[in-house]
């Protein structure tokens, strides 16, 4: 029997969508047992520790860098928008509430993404590999409890740090720019941020952050774990960890920014 | 005692075990032989839980291996993995005392430490590699490490996967002399799978054969030159012509 063509569209429309389908209740039960492990004994102290120095502290650089060129680049640009409405003023202001809501949290989650996930993808990856997972289990070891519980909770817990640091240093290479290139007076212009900046502009973006720590974690230890054999098996898991985690971030930004701020 | 009754195993369309069906008695060594892919890893896993039969049961001492106390029933194993499997991030001291380190009688860091030097002398090998990391050390190395980690916690039974691959024919030697040495004095129970010749007479005291999914052949490692199982003769021979198609 010849397939009707229409058939046949819709059936390569529907093969995608219920992969991806069947791939996000994956992850979301995933997710679950993940959460359904954080407050069930063993804690994992040591793990956890080696985790947030590894995701937060080693992060700081790169998380610097960014936030520093981000904020210098974007007073540049609010200093030459604002100059067709005469709005020059604004600068110091927008930098601010720019890096605190969106910038801040966004790129640093991009830039962790980047840096953790791909990490934790491969070690777990690489582990699963090499029966370092299956090693775990006959040691009476739950890997889920003892591979991602502990870095999940870390870059839940880092994020918001590296968030505020890095909202700091942006609106610090704002100031830079602003009183070396852009005329700007020092003291009118850090008066003008923090009048201008609310305690929310800042606890949103620590929000976003957190929630980004766990997208980035969540999809290390998921693709890690779901890791085909081999090296080619691991490189995928590893680019499918940064991937899916830059491409959730994106989509949880708009959400929580329409929850934060729509209402 | 180990009993596999009827296990089935397919991944896809590939059926590994169809219908594998062996007992281990209590405090013997059972060395599974078998060609490359035939499922001797998956039996083993199965046993462990690691693999989920399609059918069949496996009990340990009467008891329902998938009914039974996870945690409980694990801390009566050890295992040795074919490539070692040790923790890159940990210390060598720490991957032989990881089980002692958990659990409900964990045992306190330097006494963990000192437990797991003892193990390692066990094995052959010197105080000082204790603080080394497992990428700083030789195959050899590597594969005693495993082995004092499987015997840290002194289980009742301990599996052996490929214990002797990548091992040239001296250090070869040595790891089946002390698989021997160590199953016999703690008494336990061992089950390895292999298709190293050398290693079947060194370890067994009794051999299985594992060929298109069932135990082809199962007998006392005394009678195996003599059965007159094809099979059995073409694999310890190691003979290009026989009934095992060597294209698989």
């Amino acid at each position: 029997m010849i397939a009707h063509p229409l058939a046949s569209l819709l059936a390569n429309l529907g093969r995608p969508v219920l992969q991806a389908l069947a791939a996000l209740g994956r992850v979301t039960l995933f997710a679950g047992a993940i959460l359904g492990h954080i407050l069930r004994p063993p804690f994992y102290l040591r793990e956890l520790g080696t985790s947030l120095l590894q995701i937060g502290w080693f992060s700081l650089p790169v998380v610097g860098l960014t936030a520093i060129f981000t904020g210098g680049a974007l007073a540049l640009q609010i200093y030459a928008g604002g100059s067709r409405f005469n709005a020059e003023a604004v600068v110091p202001s927008i930098v601010a509430i720019g890096m605190a809501r969106e910038l801040g949290p966004v790129l640093g989650g991009l830039m962790v993404a980047a840096r953790v996930a791909s990490s934790i993808a491969a070690e777990i990856g690489t582990m699963k590999v090499t029966e370092q997972i299956d090693a775990l289990v006959t040691l009476s070891t739950n890997p889920l409890k003892y591979l991602a519980v502990p870095r999940v909770v870390a870059a839940t817990l880092a994020m918001p740090v590296l968030v505020a640091t890095g909202d700091a240093i942006g609106i610090m290479g704002g100031w830079l720019v602003g009183i070396t290139r852009l005329d700007f007076n020092s003291a009118t212009y850090l008066k003008n941020t923090v009048d201008f900046l609310e305690p929310w502009d800042i606890g949103s973006g620590l929000v976003k952050g957190a929630v980004f720590g766990f997208i980035v974690a969540l999809m290390g230890c998921y693709h890690g774990m779901n890791s085909a054999r081999g090296a080619q098996g691991v490189g995928a898991a590893t680019k499918s960890a940064v991937v899916s985690a830059s491409v959730l971030i994106l989509a949880a930004n708009y959400i929580l920014t329409e929850v934060f701020f729509t209402s | 005692m180990i009993t596999l009754t009827d296990v089935h195993k397919a991944f896809g369309p590939n059926k590994v075990l169809q219908g594998v069906t062996l007992t281990i008695p209590s405090g013997t060594s059972m060395v599974i032989i078998g060609g490359s892919g035939t499922g001797k890893s998956v039996l083993l896993k199965s046993v462990l839980g690691l693999v989920r039969p399609d059918k069949g049961t496996i009990t340990l001492d009467e008891v329902d291996v998938t009914r039974t106390d996870r945690d409980a029933f694990l801390a009566r194993f050890g295992m040795l993995f074919q490539g070692g499997a040790l923790f890159d991030s940990l210390r060598v001291w720490e991957n032989v005392a990881f089980r002692l380190m958990r659990g409900p009688k964990a045992l306190p860091k330097p006494q963990a430490r000192d437990a797991a030097i003892e193990k390692l002398r066990r094995v052959g090998l010197k105080p000082d590699t204790a603080d080394l990391f497992p990428a700083e050390l030789s195959g050899g190395m590597q594969k005693r490490v495993g082995l004092a980690r499987a015997i840290a916690a002194e289980p009742e039974i301990i599996f052996f996967d490929e214990p002797t691959t990548g091992l040239d024919p001296i250090m070869a030697g040595v790891i089946n002399d002390l698989i021997r040495e160590i199953v016999t004095e703690m008494g336990a129970t061992a089950m390895t799978i292999t298709h190293d010749m050398s290693s079947v007479r060194a370890i067994a005291d009794t051999v299985a054969m594992l060929h298109g999914g069932v135990i082809r052949w199962t007998g006392p490692v005394g009678e195996m030159d003599a059965t007159p199982d094809p099979y059995v003769q073409q694999f310890i021979h190691g003979r290009a012509d026989g009934p095992i198609e060597s294209v698989r």
